[in-house]
């Protein structure tokens, strides 16, 4: 199974919509087969001899072949019924999550380019806002409504749910469920730019303990710097990148750019385009337009030890 | 008298064919060439550009599969990638795919129907003129680094100025009106020909496959070529007048540039391969040595298709978040459009197994679209199921479904048509060993290029993607992609070397080197300035295979008929029965409709940059109307003024 | 079906009434162009559904300057109805003077219209609805500047003797252009100044 694969999916979304994918590509190959048998059985059956040319057969019709035209033609039919009915029952199943369930419900924004995640929740101090990848529990439906901030986006996680656009002027919904754990990756798939191509997402997929630990963990603050040489570091990164990101317990309150506030507890940096390790968060910062040419995150001019400091403070948020 | 003639009927010697001839023939030199309006100059004219387009097309696509043929290449930056499929897109679907087939069919018509030129010589003319210019001026934004960057299907809010700043979405904008001017008045002349330039006879039920092809595309685009110019205005005026059509933060609904420029859009998809259909329609026949199976469903269909093909646009929308009732009704629409697929495909195979198949390249080329229709019809077939279509839409699956279709319905039939008119539209035939070669490696190249595709689709590889990281599973199958790109382009190649090679050393063709049926193939190759000496009757589809089928009721007569030879004159026939009602008078050479081009050109050039080039846009309208009231000026020649006509 | 045509009688030459190629054409042209106006109408009557009422600064547009238009429109129509009747009947003078009116009627429209937009208290850039009702409303005024000036193209012609009963082809096409233009007026109006009632 590669990382965006639909041939197999999970959860109570993928398995009907599966099948069906399955089920039309068995009927669109068999068709393709008898289709190209017929046609080249016909002309090596029919055609004339090597030594013969045009002049030497006579123009003649032999045979109407309506009979045979009313008999393929209504086979297909009903093939082509068959599968409009399969299809408006898998649509009528997973337009909407099951009536009786309690999604949980986050409002994904796409924005060139990377996703904003926000937990909704009824208490405004329990509304996690967080980036590229979220965490959801295995086995309850979640809702997610998507709501468009520049371009048009496409919001897709193959292995457990089909694509839906965020639409700026308008809030789509949509829904997923899984029903095993994992890590299941997503892709947006509506040409936004330039950076179309590198902006990924990632669903977790824990139990239901593991993924409230991981939302209460989340929800907390970032502790205060431990040394003093910590608080200077963080001072250098709110200086420097405080205008755009959040870290909450910090200075740094800007919302145009991902929330940071636990940012190592992701594995990818700028939406799936990095690996977030210790080298690729300093050549990142260091020089975003070399990693992601277009990417709405400037060169900063840092200074080596600049660098160090905000990357040393990075590492705290865990 | 003066107003009325009785046509004199008759057969024609030798020197009445040579002062036809001087009627007819096109002025020398290069006013001549200005000026000319033989529909058979024009055609050719359009050939030759929409294959250059073509050429241009390959070549942006080659680029993309290097840059694609590996994971993380850095051959092309992001903004070259995103003008590279772009421009490709725009160049292959509206300066090739439609050029291509107005140009068969411009040469073609007048010769199918018995008729001396199209119903209005002038306009087309013009048609050709606007649309080499159209094409000049959307690839000047390409060459200057300011091409379209937002694929052809152009979404806002990217390209509103505000994400858009360049120049690039105004050069596709206006570009696209521009051409859409083109395409409609020769919409237009495909249509009034068919209604009044038949041959006396050719009743609708006579007409060729290949002119049902044609006009039905034309009647479409006649009523959804002003969806898109719209949509293209809207978002110009947005960019520079400060409208806030697509402003969201006044209320702008990015769905409805969607909604717009798809009413027009899948119409013109189906138009871009009906007359190609149709062209396989009346050909492969021939090479079977029978009549088409079921013409009259074919014709049907043809008609189905695209009435249908209104009422599908919604499925590029599938993801967009509207109602599941709307969805799931143009979702069944759009499997349904599939049954008239399906009777063509029938008819096509019948038609081999019910004939006798001589293998030509030309054969093989019409043989060989039947399978690639079909899987590309099946893929399309999957894209028209929502849920499956939440997954495919914008992967590689539907890169694989639009090549089949667009290759498989567009370039397969019209490099058949080439190997099969080419006899009549030069005197010499193609190469048949180059020929072979030619289809061979193209259809190996071609297949090798886009059947892994579907995988790679299926494997979640999204579109419009300027490169990939390793280890998604898609390494392998896009270098094997790459390389069939390119086995398929050289294919290509070996046919445009054949031609070049046969113009001048291809064995000499008659009239009829096929012993084909039709109309075209009664007169010379190439025919004479004024297609047929004198005007034939028609009484059955097929009037040179008439006696031998002996399915006639009458004979038809191509030896004797109309002569009409007072200046240049055709018959115009009633619509449905095509008898005759009228003797038309043809315009003789004129270079308003260049001049006109220059008119336009200017305006649209002008309205590109309009607070500083406006008076560029002032002075393209003046020259326009002018050129327009001295094109229409009533002249007695053409029997247009009270004066009695000679 | 048909044998051997043989020619029964004489057939007319040239550009005669309805068997004239332009006229086919012009039919040709009113379908695209009222395709246009359609989806022009299309665009306004989207974006009414999918915004609240509020999306308008003018709920209810003032009749004051519309109505005289229309009726101005309508009587237009009807002097090159009058204009063919002249042909038709062979007075040169009652043709010519149906074309003149007709001109005339065109420009006060186009003046009712301009004042009407001076009238507004919006302009092109203030906001979406603006936007539709000045582009709406100015393609709509550039179709009769066209068909303005083909009526006076054909007057001339009358002037300079081009046109008669038998070579009407002029007149029949562009008086059929005209109609096309009211009746597209006529929808603007419905679109615009009444079906805000109706909703």
């Amino acid at each position: 199974m590669t990382p965006l694969s639909y041939l197999s999916g999970f959860g109570i979304k993928a398995y009907p919509v599966t099948a069906l994918t399955w089920g039309l590509l068995i009927i669109s190959i068999s068709v393709v087969v008898i289709i190209s048998t017929l046609v080249l059985w016909g002309v090596l059956a029919r055609r004339l001899p090597l030594e013969q040319t045009i002049g030497d057969v006579a123009v003649e019709r032999r045979g109407s072949g309506l009979g045979w035209l009313g008999l393929g033609v209504g086979i297909s039919a009903v093939l082509l019924l068959i599968s409009v009915v399969w299809t408006m029952a898998v649509l009528a199943k997973v337009s909407a999550p099951p009536a009786d369930s309690k999604p949980l419900t986050i409002e994904v924004t796409g924005q060139q380019w990377w996703w904003k995640a926000r937990y909704l929740n009824a208490d405004p101090s329990k509304i996690l806002t967080t980036a590229d990848e979220f965490h959801i529990p295995v086995g309850r439906p979640v809702r997610v409504k998507l709501v468009g901030a520049d371009v048009i986006h496409s919001f897709w996680v193959p292995a457990l749910t089909g694509k839906t656009e965020t639409i700026p002027g308008q809030t789509n919904v949509t829904w997923l469920e899984a029903d095993k754990p994992g890590r299941y990756r997503g892709q947006c798939t509506e040409y936004c730019g330039q950076q179309h191509a590198h902006m990924a997402l990632f669903v977790i997929a824990e139990p239901r303990a593991a993924f409230e630990k991981w939302l209460q963990d989340q929800l907390k603050a970032a502790p205060a710097p431990a040394s003093p040489a910590l608080v200077q570091d963080q001072h250098v990164f709110v200086q420097h990148c405080g205008e755009c990101h959040t870290v909450r317990g910090s200075m740094a309150g800007g919302s145009v750019a991902p929330d940071l506030t636990h940012l190592m507890s992701r594995t990818t940096l700028a939406a799936g385009t990095l690996p977030n390790t210790p080298g690729s968060l300093a050549g990142w910062i260091a020089d975003p337009q070399a990693q992601k040419p277009g990417t709405n995150m400037p060169d900063l001019y840092l200074s080596g030890p600049e660098l160090t400091a905000i990357t040393t403070y990075l590492e705290t948020l865990k | 008298m003066t107003f009325e003639r009785v046509p004199v009927t008759g057969t024609a010697s030798p020197d009445f064919r040579e002062r036809l001839a001087r009627i007819w023939e096109t002025r020398p030199g290069l006013l001549g060439w200005i000026s000319s309006v033989d529909h058979k100059e024009i055609g050719i004219r359009y050939i030759v550009t929409a294959f250059i387009f073509l050429a241009l097309g390959g070549i942006e696509a080659l680029i993309m599969r290097l840059q694609l043929a590996r994971p993380n290449q850095t051959l092309l930056t992001p903004e070259q990638y995103d003008q590279l499929f772009s421009t490709h897109g725009m160049t292959m679907i509206f300066l090739y795919a439609m050029p291509i087939l107005s140009g068969f069919s411009n040469y073609l018509w007048p010769l199918l129907l018995g008729a001396r030129d199209m119903a209005f010589p002038r306009v087309n003319a013009l048609s050709y003129w606007l649309y080499v210019a159209a094409g000049v001026f959307m690839y000047t934004g390409f060459a200057i680094g300011a091409g379209p960057n937002d694929g052809w299907f152009n979404y806002v809010p990217y390209a509103n100025k505000e994400y858009n700043p360049g120049l690039n979405m105004d050069f596709y904008a206006l570009g696209m009106i521009f051409l859409g001017i083109s395409t409609t008045v020769g919409a237009v002349n495909f249509v009034v020909t068919f209604l009044r330039l038949r041959a006396p006879g050719m009743s609708i039920n006579r007409v060729p496959v290949m002119i049902w092809g044609t006009l039905t595309a034309s009647a479409a685009n006649i009523l959804v070529v002003p969806s898109v110019s719209l949509a293209f205005f809207l978002l110009w005026l947005d960019r520079n007048f400060g409208t806030h059509f697509f402003d969201v933060s006044k209320g702008g609904q990015p769905l409805l540039w969607q909604h717009l420029f798809w009413m027009f859009a899948h119409p013109w998809v189906y138009a871009i391969v009906l007359p190609a259909m149709g062209m396989v329609s009346d050909a492969l026949p021939v090479f079977c040595r029978r009549p088409l199976v079921g013409y009259t469903a074919v014709v049907l269909s043809t008609l189905a298709t695209m009435t249908l093909g209104f009422g599908v646009w919604v499925h590029h929308m599938f993801a967009t978040g509207l109602p599941t009732l709307a969805l799931s009704f143009f979702s069944g629409v759009s499997i349904i459009i599939a049954i008239p697929s399906a009777v063509a495909v029938f008819a096509w195979t019948l038609t081999i197994w019910l004939g006798r198949p001589v293998i030509t390249t030309a054969f093989l080329f019409f043989s060989s679209m039947i399978v690639l229709f079909v899987i590309g019809g099946v893929s399309g077939f999957m894209t028209g199921s929502v849920p499956v279509d939440w997954q495919l839409t914008d992967t590689y699956f539907v890169v694989a479904h639009i090549h089949y279709v667009l290759i498989g319905i567009n370039l397969f039939p019209v490099l058949g048509g080439l190997y099969f008119w080419f006899p009549k539209f030069t005197g010499r035939l193609l190469n048949e060993k180059l020929g072979m070669a030619s289809f061979w490696t193209a259809f190996i190249g071609f297949n090798v290029a886009f059947l892994p595709m579907h995988l790679t689709g299926l494997l979640g590889m999204p579109r419009r993607v300027y490169t990939y990281q390793a280890h998604m599973g898609w390494d392998t199958l896009n270098m094997i992609t790459s390389i069939g790109a390119f086995v398929f382009a050289s294919g290509v190649l070996l046919t445009f070397v054949n031609v070049l090679a046969s113009l001048r050393r291809g064995a000499i063709a008659g009239p009829n080197p096929w012993d084909a049926p039709t109309l075209e193939w009664s007169v010379p190759s190439p025919p004479p300035p004024y297609n047929f000496a004198v005007l034939p009757t028609v009484a059955s589809r097929h009037p040179l295979w008439e006696q031998r089928l002996g399915e006639a009721h009458g004979a038809s007569s191509i030896e004797q008929g109309f002569i009409l030879d007072h200046q240049r004159e055709t018959i115009g026939t009633t619509v449905l029965d095509s008898e005759p009602d009228v003797i038309l008078k043809m315009p003789f050479d004129s270079p308003a409709p260049f001049v006109l081009t220059l008119g336009v050109s200017a305006i649209f050039a002008g309205l590109l940059i309009p607070s500083h080039l406006w008076p560029l846009a002032v002075v393209g309208c003046i020259v326009a109307i002018a050129a327009i009231l001295i094109w229409l000026w009533p002249e007695p020649v053409l029997g247009q003024t009270v004066e009695p006509v000679r | 079906m048909s044998e051997i045509t043989a020619p029964e009688g004489a057939l007319p030459v040239g550009s005669v009434d309805h068997r004239a190629s332009g006229w086919y054409g012009m039919l040709c042209f009113i379908v695209t162009e009222g395709a246009l106006f359609g989806y022009l109408l299309f665009a306004y009557f989207y974006n009414a559904v999918q915004l609240s009422p509020s999306w308008s600064p003018e709920p209810h547009p003032s009749f004051a300057f519309a109505l005289p238009a229309t009726i101005v429109m309508l009587l237009s129509s009807s002097a090159l109805w009058v204009a063919q009747q002249g042909l038709y009947r062979r007075v040169e003078l009652q043709h010519r003077a149906g074309l003149a009116v007709g001109i005339v009627l065109g420009l006060v429209f186009i003046a009712i219209e301009l004042l009407e937009w001076k009238s507004k208290p919006f302009g092109l850039t203030d906001g979406l609805y603006s936007s539709l009702y000045f582009t709406i409303t100015g393609i709509d005024l550039v179709h009769l500047a066209v068909a303005i000036i083909g009526v006076a193209a054909v007057f001339a012609w009358s002037l300079l003797g081009y046109v008669d009963a038998r070579r009407d082809a002029p007149t029949i096409i562009m008086a059929a252009y005209w109609h096309f233009v009211t009746v597209v007026w006529l929808a603007i109006f419905l679109t615009f100044y009444v079906s805000p009632y109706l909703r």
